[in-house]
């Protein structure tokens, strides 16, 4: 029987307070040598793509810029464009608003992207509904919370109509006829939603994937529909072995609803790790990071975001504070902050203190500096290949704690097991007909997607 | 006022650029027998005209760009839904120019990239912060050529905001238009936003100290609080300021309207003097001079040094076909123009013929006192290629391009614009400053 194959994905590291930047290894976070350096580091290591979150504002803590954390970064789009410069196999993929995009511009870029790369882009669609990211906007935070997968299916399903708009073959370019293109294979997208009021022509052929592969994050129910009809890879934060599992199961039996295989949807769970020559020493390096990702200022700040009010004289090495949380929003722009239920849980973040014997700077370490894999090579390998082979997982999106140098000795230790263990590529593939780099979609197994009948596009665009 | 740098008033050097769109400038060029039509959204295409136009030591190359298909003619609100509008007979479709930019960026050491990205439909925050990046990218040798959409087909691509209600003929006859007067408004507005984001981060903003845990200092770290009548925005960029800090700004104008939105917010100006055909719209006739004056005055009516901005680098714009030993560019400009049934109508002069003659165009042109000159070959690969063999090397043994560039070298100092004041950091006092 074969295995599971692993898919590895490499998190360029974010503006969180996991990425280490008092490290003397620490390096910029905004020169393209980080980048290059990144992505070929993971095309050493035949990682199936590299990936980027977005900013589109930066954080704030009690009003004002949030300033302990790594922040600044690119653009998304123009930085996929250039990592796929420098590199030949490995796909480019980023986080793109659906919120504040749209349609006809975002598929241009994308399909640019796809063109130039030989087809190795891919889109993590995002809904980002606030005020507090629109007031960078024209529209400012336009979009009422319910209805932001309303706007991204919407989003999705015009940018692939606009995506489809030339057939192949609609560029002719034949000096004797003097036709550049079959006009009769170039076609309007005439759309009319609750989102969008749109007539246009996509403006380039189709690019050699079609569209990018398309990943997904959400984790509300919404999210996991919207998962289910549109995407080709959950980007997961479900990398508990138990609780991946009942996840995996969830999300892909949603699918045949939705009219789909099991194996057009890959599941990635987002995952840290700390090697060390042994389980020991690894367990022994993650606390130290963990500590370094967690320094007073960023444990005092992180328990004021939860706390939703400022703290005065809050003590890192003391306990949480004994009053009640506020109703204030300390921190805006972060996910990973937000909370429904104050009350709740600033009690349960006291059970855990107090269960635990834990100050506040080893209480926010423990919550937030957790690292997925902690352990030798050959433990880290076998973790990896459970989780695939359990159906936990089909693979890891990888966050090293250092930027650009943290992923090396993941590449240089860990995925030779993983290939020796039978469960990861020995070498990218390659188009036997051309010789050249093939898809993303195809370096990570998904399924060709079906194109729309043309003749269905076709009765639309007269309709 | 006494605390921003006086830009130096010495002449700045004069610039070569190549202006790069599909097949070349003329609409038939595709057809020609060096033309590589099928290649035109290829990679490798656009490598190997940019590594030519590097290798030859232009300055800097732009790259065309719309929201729309070139031959997209307007589709009228009551023509049926899908009716084509397209022409078979000419290149349709671009690649993203911004984008096809960074990709070259990594590939390239020297040349300046100016992309062409346009305002009206666009978000002033992904346009400034993508620039940033292409600039971070290319070790500063990003500009941008500013473009803002007044046709109807743009608008309908987004459908987001009903399109300009403006009078073509009058933009054209350059008379009075209060459509233009918004959509400029506007354009000058994401100008404003795109040069304050490239601010909102001093040089010195990220610190890394351990002993206080701060990776930013957020005092080095801008709102940039814009509001303008159509939108607002906050602030900061996401992106820290880029090497050049602030990126070259170019503008193609033809008419006084577009010569004031140039003088508020560019550093650089193509203008199309010398040309007799109706495309050349209000600079029709017009000689180098006249358009220098124009532009001029329109620079007279705003305190470019307050803005942080030297004078206007006034570049001429020309469309070239060059002799080869098998065919006079005259000649194929003729045998270009019969295939395209109608001879050639380009907003910019088009001169054909030896080498010299093009030289002797442009020595003329610096005389009159233009700034530099920027060439869009008519046919692609086979002008730019003479460009570079022949072209640039004379104007350079005749002192009228720059030596190679050996050293990468940021943009600005290409236009000789120099290092950019910061607007927030010089409001900081100087006692701060020094403590």
């Amino acid at each position: 029987m074969t295995q599971r194959q692993a898919r590895l994905v490499a998190h360029f590291p974010g503006v969180n307070s996991t990425t280490v930047w008092s490290d003397p290894d620490s390096g910029s976070q905004i020169d393209f040598a980080s980048f290059a350096h990144f992505a070929r580091t993971a095309e050493r290591g035949l990682f199936d793509y590299v990936f980027l979150a977005e900013g589109l504002r930066l954080r704030e803590h009690g009003g004002q810029i949030h300033d302990l954390d790594v922040a600044g970064r690119p653009a998304t789009l123009a930085i996929l464009a250039a990592m796929a410069s420098v590199t030949q196999h490995i796909g480019v993929v980023g986080t793109l608003s659906s919120t504040f995009n749209e349609p006809y511009e975002l598929a241009r870029q994308l399909a640019t992207i796809d063109t130039l790369s030989g087809g190795r882009v891919g889109w993590n669609v995002v809904t980002s509904p606030d005020a507090f990211h629109g007031a960078n906007f024209r529209r400012g935070g336009f979009l009422p919370y319910e209805d932001r997968y309303t706007r991204a299916e919407e989003f999705v399903a015009l940018a692939k109509r606009l995506w489809d708009s030339w057939e192949t073959g609609a560029v002719l370019a034949d000096r004797g006829s003097g036709r550049f293109i079959d006009e009769q294979l170039v076609h309007s997208v005439v759309h009319s939603g609750p989102q969008f009021d749109v007539r246009a022509t996509g403006s380039l052929p189709r690019s050699p994937q079609g569209y990018p592969v398309i990943v997904q994050a959400g984790d509300s129910p919404a999210g996991r529909d919207f998962a289910a009809a549109n995407a080709e890879i959950i980007f997961s934060r479900h990398a508990d072995y138990r609780a991946g599992q009942q996840f995996y199961r969830d999300v892909k039996g949603r699918l045949p609803a939705a009219g789909r295989t099991e194996d057009s949807l890959l599941i990635l769970p987002a995952a840290t790790f700390v090697i060390g020559d042994t389980d020991a020493d690894a367990a022994e390096a993650s606390r130290a990071i963990g500590f370094a990702q967690t320094t007073p200022q960023t444990a005092v700040a992180w328990v004021e975001a939860i706390w939703g009010r400022e703290l005065p004289g809050l003590d890192p090495d003391g306990p949480l504070p004994a009053t009640e949380p506020g109703a204030g929003e300390q921190r805006l722009g972060q996910v990973s902050t937000r909370v429904e239920d104050r009350v709740a849980r600033a009690a349960q973040l006291r059970a855990r203190a107090a269960a635990e014997g834990l100050t506040v700077r080893q209480l926010v370490a423990a919550e937030t500096a957790a690292h997925t894999f902690v352990g030798s090579p050959e433990t880290i390998a076998a973790e990896i290949d459970r989780h695939v082979q359990g159906r936990a997982s089909d693979g890891f999106v990888l966050v090293p704690h250092l930027t650009p140098g943290g992923l090396d000795p993941f590449v240089d230790r860990v995925v030779p097991l993983l290939q020796e263990r039978g469960v990861f590529r020995e070498r990218y593939e390659t188009d036997p007909e051309t010789g050249f780099a093939v898809t993303l979609r195809r370096t990570l197994g998904l399924p060709q997607p079906p194109r729309p009948a043309r003749d269905a596009v076709k009765r639309e665009a007269a309709a | 006022m006494s605390s921003i740098t006086e830009p130096k008033q010495t002449a700045p050097p004069f610039t070569v650029g190549i202006a790069l769109d599909g097949a070349g400038w003329h609409s038939s060029a595709w057809r020609d027998e060096a033309a590589r039509p099928a290649d035109l959204f290829s990679p490798e295409y656009w490598s190997e005209l940019v590594d030519t136009a590097e290798r030859a030591g232009a300055d800097y190359v732009t790259f065309e760009d719309a929201l729309r298909l070139q031959g997209a003619a307007e589709s009228s609100p009551d023509a049926p839904a899908g009716s084509r509008t397209l022409d078979p007979a000419r290149v349709e479709g671009r690649l993203d120019a911004l984008l096809t930019a960074s990709w070259l960026a990594p590939r390239t050491r020297s040349i300046g990239l100016i992309p062409t990205v346009t305002t009206t439909h666009t978000e002033p925050f992904h346009v400034a912060t993508a620039l940033q990046t292409l600039d971070h990218v290319s070790g500063g040798r990003a500009g941008w050529q500013l473009r803002f959409s007044a046709d109807r087909t743009s608008a309908d691509a987004f459908g987001r905001r009903p399109p300009p209600e403006l009078d073509i003929e009058r933009v054209f006859a350059g008379e009075p238009e209060a459509g233009l007067d918004a959509l400029i408004a506007d354009a000058a507005d994401a100008a404003e936003v795109a040069r304050r984001l490239w601010d909102s981060w001093e040089d010195d903003a990220i610190i890394r100290d351990l002993e206080t845990g701060r990776f930013l200092d957020r005092d080095r770290v801008h709102h940039i609080d814009f509001e303008g009548d159509g939108f607002s925005v906050i602030g900061p960029s996401i992106v820290p300021r880029s090497p050049q800090g602030q990126i070259v700004v170019a503008l193609l104008a033809h008419a006084a309207p577009i010569f004031d939105l140039a003088a508020r917010t560019a550093d650089v100006v193509f203008i199309t003097p010398e040309n007799e055909a109706p495309a050349a719209g209000a600079s029709r006739g017009k000689t180098a001079a006249d358009l220098i004056a124009e532009v001029r005055e329109a620079e007279a009516g705003v305190d470019r040094a307050a803005l942080g901005l030297h004078p206007l680098r006034i570049v001429a714009d020309l469309v070239v076909a060059l002799d080869t030993d098998a065919e006079g560019g005259a000649d194929r400009v003729a045998r270009l123009d019969r295939l395209a049934g109608v001879a050639t109508a380009s907003d910019a002069r088009v001169e054909a013929g030896p080498v010299e003659r093009i030289a002797d165009r442009i020595a003329a042109w610096r005389d009159a006192g233009v700034d530099g000159v920027r060439l869009r070959p008519a046919a692609l690969p086979l002008d730019l290629g003479l460009i570079a063999s022949e072209l640039l090397p004379l104007l350079r043994a005749r002192g009228l391009a720059n030596p190679v560039a050996s050293e990468p070298n940021p943009l600005r100092e290409r236009f000789g614009l120099g290092v950019a004041p910061n607007r927030y950091a010089t409001r900081r006092a100087p006692q701060e400053v020094s403590a």
